[in-house]
């Protein structure tokens, strides 16, 4: 029996022109660490990738050290999808990096036009030092406050050119515009791996069933361990049923700095599912058939320690 | 060797002489418009009296078309109102879905392979009763072979469950607003704005880039020009690649291509400078019937696609603000390079605050860089206000208006988009020319027919295909009207030395005329009868095209 091809999953990068969406771009090259990562751009001519990470390229695409790929899409986003989607073999994660008047919720829609992808999340950098007047801005200030409330995760970028004050000022105003998005600090778009790359962290296909494993994935100081503003992680095993929406609610609202979560939950009817949650977006499914064992969440927060209390009250309070 | 052609009336567009008996031809060009005695003082000529019975005017100069329109006629023509197609049929307009059902089953019929796509134009629900096809409709034609109609609009493609099928889009889990679900949670066959055709269209024989360099719908194009006396003509987004550019020239210069052909780079696939550095190398490969070196820039999207940028109030049915298509520091940057350069910038804007947006951005890049005679043009540009008028005549822009939309959509707007007071003010023609704003009409075919007599009567009666009379105020006279189709969109693309006018110099143009438009009537314009035309001295009866 061969298993379907997993999707690909898709990050989705927004913002304005000047926002950082370049920088994180080659940062996240940078860290691939093994996984071939396709980077789909709009921008033309010189594509924006760091000369030391190009191996080689033509009219087309660019090859990337480690096995990435990068192109530009132009007016022909879900083209350039079909096209990487089909690819043999396919990347292990697809960016894409919108225009700077792009709407990021759209280019999410039109991902589920192409079968065999998934969205994994969609980021939104805003410089937080422009951000705020660019928002009041005549043309473009709609625009902009629509690509935040568009975000799972906003990346307030450039944090150094403020002061703390003005920095929570920023932080305040960005949560009331985007009250569903989770909001991260960050100096030169650079944030923590796990935070975007959806494979990170993920729970072994066959669960594991020690009754209570938490284990630091990675802790500070460890090599991965590039961010500016600190993140962590652990793994929580979930012996009982739970109630997987009511977890996922509780985990999006209730738990401080939760950016990102993902395993296997056993549900009421003896059944097991898959959770993945971005920001305060969570989807929810059968798992596939060949999993099988105990349940087993990965939390990673960013910013913050991880609130293992919080993550474990939530687990208590879902259980059904 | 001199020609002299003698009509019944030949009326110029040359204000110091605005009507003529005879003119001379030498050479492709005009040696002058006057009586015969007046022109014998040239030499030897022959008389050639094969247009004693008709009417003479410039040739007319479409300003916002589309090459496509060509290459359109390959497809089954699906739209609700009579066309002519470049052989000069009519096609009857398919006035119910069922009416198109079976249109598309007589085209089914014809083709061999049961695989291979079959492909429609200029469908436009919107009189259907707003009954939206599905793809229920268009399986009753075909199960095995992918259908696609591309709506009139060009922004909507309706297809059949086979091609979605083959595009894998006949599935569960598709959550995008162009792609409307029935009650099974599949896809009804409306795929609405370029990413959710994308997918489907290649798939259905509609392939945009095919369509660019598509040499028999370029030949097909000309036949129409001549149907409807266009001997010049913008094709007013290409991206003019060098194969198609080589194409495109291999067949201008061709001794019996009858249209000069104003091909406009557009902005996509580039950088700004990328942009402007191709519109300058294209220029120099100009010839005399290919055109090039002009600039189209797209700033927002269309307004009964709720994808325009309007200032407020905004849509009147509610609807959010439509989206920008480029930043406006591309757009700054682009006048900057272009004033430098020497290019001309034709700019598409639908709301007003695109219009507003691109004025700003032009006056800064006129401060910086202080360029006399620019003519930078404003296109479509419906829902300018008077005060943008007066800005556009300070600045020294042009504007090219879309009347035709007003008889095809006026009444949606008047009740949708905009409500009653901004439609009656859409492609307010009288106010352009009230403020000394160069102005031009167009169709923007195949979105509508080509035919600049049917865009110069529906700049003068402003009537909706309900009847409605839109923007009274806004009509403009018979003689204006003529003048735009001509002199005034030859303005716009800097051609007015050329073209545009009867007169010594210019090259020898003519669109020949059955009937005269000055006496016809004014709710009659459209009905003019065209012959052909003659272009740069040559002959172009219709009847042979």
């Amino acid at each position: 029996m061969t298993l379907p091809k997993p999707p690909v999953p898709v990050t989705v990068i927004g913002g304005y022109l000047g926002a950082g969406k370049t920088t994180l771009v080659n940062n996240l090259l940078r860290a691939a660490n093994g996984l071939r990562l396709a980077v789909l751009v709009n921008e033309f001519g010189t594509l924006p990738i760091d000369a030391d990470l190009i191996e080689a390229r033509d009219e087309e695409m660019i090859a990337i050290t480690g096995g990435c790929i990068c192109c530009s899409y132009g007016s022909d986003l879900v083209a350039a999808l079909i096209s990487m989607a089909r690819r043999e073999p396919g990347p292990d994660q697809i960016l894409v990096e919108t225009s700077g008047v792009a709407l990021p919720g759209a280019v999410a829609s039109a991902l589920t036009l192409v079968a065999g992808l998934a969205l994994d999340a969609v980021v939104v950098l805003a410089d937080s030092e422009t951000v705020r007047e660019r928002a009041e801005d005549r043309y473009t200030g709609d625009t902009i406050k629509r690509q935040l409330v568009d975000a799972d995760i906003i990346l307030l970028n450039k944090t150094d050119l403020l002061d703390p004050a003005a920095r929570e000022g920023v932080r305040g105003w960005l949560q009331s515009t985007a009250p569903r998005a989770r909001i991260v600090t960050t100096l030169h778009a650079r944030v923590p791996r796990a935070l975007l790359i959806a494979g990170e962290g993920r729970p072994p296909a066959t669960a594991t069933g020690s009754d209570r494993d938490m284990s630091v994935l990675e802790p500070h100081g460890h090599a991965h361990h590039w961010d500016a503003g600190g993140h962590d992680s652990a793994s929580f095993t979930v012996s009982h049923p739970v109630d997987p929406e009511r977890l996922a609610s509780i985990l999006a609202h209730d738990v401080p700095a939760l950016v990102r979560a993902k395993g296997f939950l056993p549900g009421a009817d003896g059944q097991l599912y898959t959770l993945q949650l971005v920001g305060r977006r969570w989807t929810i499914a059968r798992a596939p058939e060949m999993t099988a064992g105990a349940g087993r969440i990965v939390a990673i927060s960013a910013g913050e320690p991880l609130d293992v209390a919080a993550v474990e009250a939530a687990l208590a309070a879902a259980r059904s | 060797m001199t020609t002299i052609f003698r009509a019944r009336r030949i009326l110029t567009m040359n204000p110091s002489r605005p009507e003529a008996t005879h003119v001379a031809l030498r050479d492709g060009r005009i040696l002058g418009a006057g009586s015969l005695d007046e022109l014998e003082g040239w030499g030897p000529y022959s008389l050639d009296d094969r247009f004693a019975d008709k009417v003479l005017m410039p040739g007319f100069v479409e300003g916002h078309s589309h090459a496509s329109e060509g290459a359109m006629w390959r497809f089954v023509y699906c739209g609700y109102f009579d066309r002519m197609d470049p052989g000069g049929k009519v096609w009857p307009g398919a006035r119910s879905v069922e009416a198109v059902v079976t249109r598309l089953q007589e085209a089914n019929a014809k083709l061999d392979a049961p695989d291979k796509a079959l492909s429609g134009w200029g469908l436009d629900p919107i009189y259907y009763n707003n009954q939206r096809m599905t793809r229920g409709d268009l399986d009753r034609v075909s199960t095995t072979r992918p259908i696609g109609i591309i709506h009139a609009s060009g922004h909507i493609l309706q297809v059949n469950s086979k091609a979605l099928e083959l595009a894998g889009l006949l599935r569960t889990g598709v959550n995008h607003p162009g792609v409307p679900l029935g009650n099974d949670g599949l896809p009804t066959g409306e795929l609405k704005g370029p990413d959710a055709m994308t997918p489907v269209s290649p798939l259905v024989g509609l392939d945009r880039g095919l369509m660019a360099t598509d040499e028999w719908g370029l030949r097909q194009f000309a036949r129409l020009c001549v149907r409807t006396g266009v001997t010049t003509a913008t094709d007013l987004a290409n991206l003019l690649e060098d194969e198609a550019v080589g194409m495109m020239l291999r067949v201008a210069a061709e001794d019996t291509y009858p249209l000069r052909l104003v091909s406009l780079r557009v902005f996509r696939n580039t950088t700004v400078a990328g942009l402007i550095e191709h519109a300058v190398r294209l220029k120099k490969r100009s010839i005399d019937r290919l055109r090039l070196g002009i600039v189209k820039i797209v700033a927002d999207g269309s307004i009964q696609g709720f994808s325009a940028r309007l200032k407020w109030p905004g849509y009147y049915n509610g609807a959010p603000n439509g989206l920008w298509y480029v930043p406006p520091e591309h757009l700054r940057e682009a006048y900057r390079l272009a004033l430098e350069a020497g290019v001309q910038i034709h700019t598409h804007t639908n709301g007003d605050e695109a219009t507003e947006l691109v004025l700003d951005c032009v006056e800064e890049a006129l401060r910086k860089s202080p360029t006399p005679d620019h003519r930078f043009t404003l296109q479509h540009c419906q829902l300018a206000d008077a005060a943008q008028y007066r800005r556009m005549r300070n600045l020294g822009m042009c504007v090219n208006l879309f009347p035709n939309h007003h008889f095809h959509w006026g009444d949606q707007h008047y009740t949708l988009t905009v409500g009653p007071e901004r439609a009656e003010r859409m492609n307010p023609c009288a106010t352009a020319l009230a403020n000394g704003v160069p102005l031009a009409i167009h169709s923007d075919a195949p979105v509508t027919p080509l035919g600049p007599l049917f865009t110069a009567w529906c700049a003068v009666n402003r009537r909706t295909a309900s009847g409605r009379v839109l923007g009274e105020a806004e009509r403009i006279s018979v003689a204006d009207a003529l003048r735009t189709i001509t002199l005034g969109a030859a303005y716009t693309l800097k051609l007015d030395g050329e073209i545009g006018s009867i007169e010594t110099g210019k090259r020898a143009d003519f669109a020949v005329l059955e009937d005269d438009p000055t006496d016809i009537g004014a709710d009659r314009l459209k009905d003019v009868r065209v012959w052909g035309t003659v272009q740069a001295g040559r002959v172009f009866p219709a009847s042979e095209a």
